[in-house]
């Protein structure tokens, strides 16, 4: 069952990664391009060496097949870990149904892995940030991966708490109060980086910023959807022991 | 048979924690390695010396919104 549920994962995440590659291909190179296009100015200017002039990997190959397979193993990763909380999860949701659980742990994982940690630490495109400080910010925004991530199972584990004296309205609300201080603390108390150049384009980085949170929200939409559709036909096609088709067959 | 439509929807059987727990650990694995050659390799922290999979995800990298440099 979990087996089944993993290699379901990966090949949605192979799906939404295909996608993700074309929005982040025809939406996010040309962000990537113009703020390249701003670091080589500044350097020119300071007609110093600059880490970008030596190139290992060219920008044509950056831009198709290392984005290609950047994209492809990280959506599938998380595809992987989404069926296993999917895995997780099955049986424990209640009467919610496969499509409609998947959706809605995809909303909350694309939540607590992505759009928390993004509020407080937004993606940059090249040339936003100080090479200095690459160390302490990727521990940052990996931290504030993590703590997110505790704090929703803190809130889907106080709303299941309250579900049966407050009914599922009430349940989740709570639930989502509860989520919004604990990471509203959280992004008070982490320290806050700024470390856009001067003259850095303004819509540029605002076109990066929305591109980049468009690709994540394309990756969990299409992992969510697709897996909760292969997982109601394979109920169809193979209902479980007890249900009403089997025992009518069996009969 | 008028009992079938009578009985009750069934839900499906959640996966003992025994069972899940292998697949769990395993994949977690891999997948955290999987996810920290996009996102960190030869940025923060480097386990290979040289700079070749930081250039090759790079613009991966920036898009799915890992700090990269
Ligand atoms: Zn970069």
């Amino acid at each position: 069952m979990a087996r089944t549920f993993l290699v379901r994962g990966l090949v949605c995440g192979l799906i939404a990664g295909i996608l993700v590659f074309l929005v982040a291909r025809i939406y996010g190179e040309p962000n990537v391009d113009g703020a390249i296009g701003f670091e080589e100015q500044l350097a020119h200017l300071a007609s110093g060496a600059h880490e970008h002039e030596e190139e290992i990997v060219s920008r044509d190959v950056q831009a198709s097949w290392g984005l290609f397979v950047g994209v492809m193993v990280y959506a599938t990763a998380l595809g992987g870990l989404f069926s296993l909380l999917y895995a997780y999860a099955w049986g424990r949701m209640g009467r919610l149904g496969a499509r409609m659980s998947a959706a809605l742990l995809a909303a909350a994982a694309f939540v607590a892995v992505y759009v928390v940690p993004f509020a407080k630490y937004p993606a940059n495109p090249p040339s936003v940030g100080n090479p200095d400080t690459i160390g302490f910010r990727t521990a940052l925004y990996f931290g504030m991966i993590v703590i997110s991530i505790v704090a929703m199972v803190a809130a889907v584990n106080l709303s299941r708490a309250l579900l049966r004296r407050w009914g599922a309205w009430n349940a989740a609300i709570a639930g989502g109060a509860a989520f919004l201080v604990l990471v509203a603390i959280a992004c008070y108390l982490m320290p806050t980086i700024n470390e856009v150049p001067d003259g850095f384009p303004a819509t540029l980085l605002w076109q990066f910023r929305t591109v980049a949170f468009a690709l994540q929200l394309v990756l969990w939409t299409s992992l969510g959807l697709s897996f909760g559709w292969l997982t109601e036909r394979s109920m169809a096609a193979h209902p479980a022991p007890g249900s009403p088709a089997l025992s009518a067959a069996r009969r | 048979m008028s009992d079938i439509a009578m009985a009750p929807e069934a839900l499906p059987q959640p996966i003992p924690l025994r069972e899940l727990l292998p697949w769990l650990l395993l994949a977690t694995l891999l997948a955290l390695i999987a996810i920290y050659f996009v996102g960190a390799e030869q940025g923060a922290t480097s386990l290979i010396s040289g700079t070749w999979v930081h250039e090759f995800v790079h613009d991966g990298r920036h898009m799915l919104g890992f700090p990269c440099h």
